[in-house]
């Protein structure tokens, strides 16, 4: 054969692979006729819930954790009589780290299984691509992630932090430690992006400097470079939005390079517990967190959580803060709807507001009107056992603003 | 200046990385014509095996030192099942090889997803490769790449005295150079190319254990691989091994440096650029075998 010929089959190889990556993102369900909505199948004396997580998948090192909690929070409120009389059963779908088909299986759990909400998502490329397919058909998610704020669904439930919940408190807790500059490292796409917006915007308010500004691919394992700019930078501290198993490489060459928590504190709030053991203790021990719920949160809520989770999926589980969030936000849905006295949507919305839970981090309110959650934010640092003790905290909940709206220095986001 | 060095250092390491992945492709995609989609998922078997003898063997350096061995021969095991099964009943086809090794790729992946299930696994590295080097000025060299870097060098040397030097070395040259003339001299062409197709596949078995080292294994780590590999054995010259070892330097210094002045994707699209360029300029690649050959 010649080698003309060769590199001629080569270029079809190319094309074909090519081909295959295009069908992945041109999948996506574009059914633009349900306008009025689809109303859930609530006739029997079960209750359907979608679960939509991704299985397989860079992502599913800390989203097979979320369907583990949920499905926990499901079993609870299953074995003490289910809501409004009605047994739920959950439908899971695989998301697949794959951001169209997040959109498919939405619309495939709203329109062909007619459950009465979805509990899901984790990254917000994911919740973008489900959230028209929510909102043309005015049905319920719930999302239980931190997330980079500016965005408000009338049919999204946000359980997890906002900005202010999360990062402002992170990098509030840096500056008080003296933290004057510092170095950017995230993945590639909407949350880092914003939240990196944000943190830009608060360090001009707040005198310091951001020395740099990186981003890698979602499932990138390549950081020789990043983390020679990194070092190279000076900076005081790294503030850290890589998610998936990108950090996994990130803090493997960090430790290689010689950085250390000691020398250049790194501050996550993608890693939880589950992924501190995905990644190895070796590389993070004494690295920063920030989110508001740790396993270690002391309070009877959090023991029963535990020891249950823990009961169902063995020993040596940690729990993290998305899965609480995500099993708190089963429960704030049954609450809603026990308080509305009815699955529909809109009757569970306007009955949203106010509705309390003890949950493993402390009592949680959900305010009506941005239908996120008031949280306590806590800052936490990775101990020797793969466990986070937290090192500081808000006192008490804060009230969520999503555009925050009452920080000056943010004026200039959108 | 420790930075350019640190940079420079980094850019081998990444041309390390290339290289061992490139290797064994270099072999069958090289020097049989063979384009095998599946090489990619011979290097995921590598990593995996890596995983696998770890669960067993506790201390993490021994387990890497039996997993090189072993990784090579279960590589190179399946791609001999590969040849002897499939690709050598479709030789004069190469179309229909492109697609089925393909689907064999596929059928790999969610073989590997059933048995290992679908999150990423990890694997322990030795405490002595988690360290670094440390040079005056600053400068650090992270061990494990230093490992890679030797690794891949090794293989290269190994490889070309195994081609140069040996008796199958000089059949596969000669099948290579000549199938037919080979065949009339008595030389079994298909014994060579099934041993060709161990090698080349037991290469990409040792780069699945290296490239534990640097991060997670994972059912779709082959996929992600397998075009940097093609690109740099088709840069670097059919029927060439030196080629595929100057190309792969040359890329990873030159997304080394781009990434450190832009950014990581404006680097990737930069070397892309470049390999198009060149190969308008080169289109047979850097070095190219003669032959006489009427093929």
């Amino acid at each position: 054969m010649s080698l003309f010929r060769g590199r001629r089959i080569l270029a079809g190889a190319m094309t074909l692979v090519a081909a295959a990556a295009m069908t992945a993102c041109g999948s996506k369900t574009t059914d633009e006729g349900g306008a009025t909505g689809v109303t859930a199948d609530v006739s029997g004396d079960t209750v359907k819930v979608g679960l939509l997580n991704s299985l397989s998948g860079t992502m599913a090192i800390s989203e097979v954790t979320v369907r583990d909690s949920i499905m926990l929070a499901v079993d609870e409120i299953n074995a003490a009589g289910g809501v409004l009389g009605k047994k739920i059963q959950p439908v899971g779908e695989d998301g697949a780290s794959d951001w169209p088909t997040f959109a498919e299986k939405a619309e495939k759990l709203i329109s062909e299984d007619r459950v009465a909400a979805v509990f899901g998502c984790w990254t917000s490329a994911s919740r973008k691509a489900v959230k028209p397919v929510f909102e043309k058909n005015k049905a319920l998610l719930f999302y239980p992630v931190q997330y980079e704020g500016l965005e408000q669904s009338p049919y999204i439930f946000y359980t997890g932090a906002t900005t202010n919940q999360q990062i402002v408190p992170g990098l509030d807790y840096l500056k008080s430690q003296g933290v004057k500059s510092v170095y950017l490292v995230g993945s590639d796409y909407v949350f880092p992006r914003t939240a990196n917006k944000i943190i830009k915007a608060y360090a001009t308010a707040n005198g310091m400097t951001v020395l740099g500004e990186d981003y890698a691919p979602l499932g990138s394992t390549e950081f020789g470079t990043i983390v020679n700019k990194v070092k190279s930078s000076g900076a005081d501290a790294v503030f850290n939005t890589l998610n998936g198993d990108s950090n996994v490489a990130f803090f493997k060459e960090y430790k290689s390079a010689g950085l250390s928590a000691a020398a250049m504190p790194v501050v996550s709030v993608s890693i939880a517990e589950e992924e501190v053991k995905g990644i190895g203790t070796q590389y993070l021990e004494g690295q920063l967190t920030a989110w508001n719920y740790y396993q270690t949160t002391p309070g009877a809520a959090n023991s029963k959580f535990v020891a249950a989770y823990k009961a169902k999926y063995g020993a040596d589980k940690p729990t993290s803060d998305p899965m609480e969030a995500a099993y708190v936000g089963v429960h704030l849905w049954k609450a809603m709807v026990e308080k509305a006295g009815a699955f529909d949507v809109e009757k569970v919305r306007s009955a949203s507001d106010g509705i309390t839970f003890d949950a493993p981090e402390g009592l949680v309110t959900v305010d009506g009107k941005t239908q996120h959650i008031a949280k306590t934010a806590r800052i936490g640092k990775i101990g020797a056992d793969g466990l986070i003790t937290e090192v500081w905290n808000s006192g008490k909940p804060v009230a969520p603003d999503p555009y925050l709206k009452t920080y000056p220095w943010a004026s200039g986001l959108s | 200046m420790t930075v350019l060095f640190g940079q420079l250092f980094t850019g081998i390491s990444i041309g390390a990385v290339l290289l061992l992945i490139a290797l064994g492709l270099a072999l069958t995609f090289g020097q049989m014509n063979v384009i095998n989609m599946a090489h990619g998922e011979f290097i995921m078997a590598g990593a995996y095996t890596t995983y696998v003898l770890q669960q067993s063997i506790t201390g993490a350096g021994l387990s890497l030192a039996v997993a090189l061995p072993v990784a090579f021969v279960v590589a190179g095991t399946m791609g001999v099942l590969l040849e002897v099964l499939l690709i050598r009943r479709l030789y004069a086809r190469p179309l229909d090889t492109l697609l089925v090794t393909w689907g064999v790729s596929l059928i790999l992946q969610q073989l590997a997803r059933d048995i290992f299930g679908s999150p990423n696994v990890q694997t322990r590295a030795p405490e002595l490769l988690t360290g670094n080097v440390a040079l005056p000025g600053g400068l650090t060299i992270a061990n494990n790449r230093l490992f890679i870097l030797a690794l891949a060098l090794a293989a290269v040397a190994a490889l070309t005295l195994a081609l140069r030097l040996t008796p199958l070395g000089r059949r596969i040259r000669a099948v290579v150079q000549n199938r037919d003339l080979a065949a009339v001299s008595g030389i079994a062409t298909s014994r060579v190319d099934r041993t060709t197709f161990f090698l080349g596949s037991g290469l990409a078995g040792l780069a699945g254990v290296a490239l534990t080292l640097l991060g997670p294994i994972g059912p779709t780590m082959g996929t992600n691989l397998i075009i940097d590999a093609f690109l740099v054995v088709v840069v670097g010259g059919i029927g060439q091994l030196k080629g595929s070892v100057i190309v792969a330097f040359a890329l990873g210094v030159l997304q080394a440096t781009g990434e450190y002045l832009t950014t990581l994707s404006v680097a990737k699209v930069i070397v892309f650029v470049a390999i198009v360029a060149f190969l308008q300029w080169r289109p047979q690649g850097l070095f190219t075998l003669r032959t006489r050959s009427l093929a």
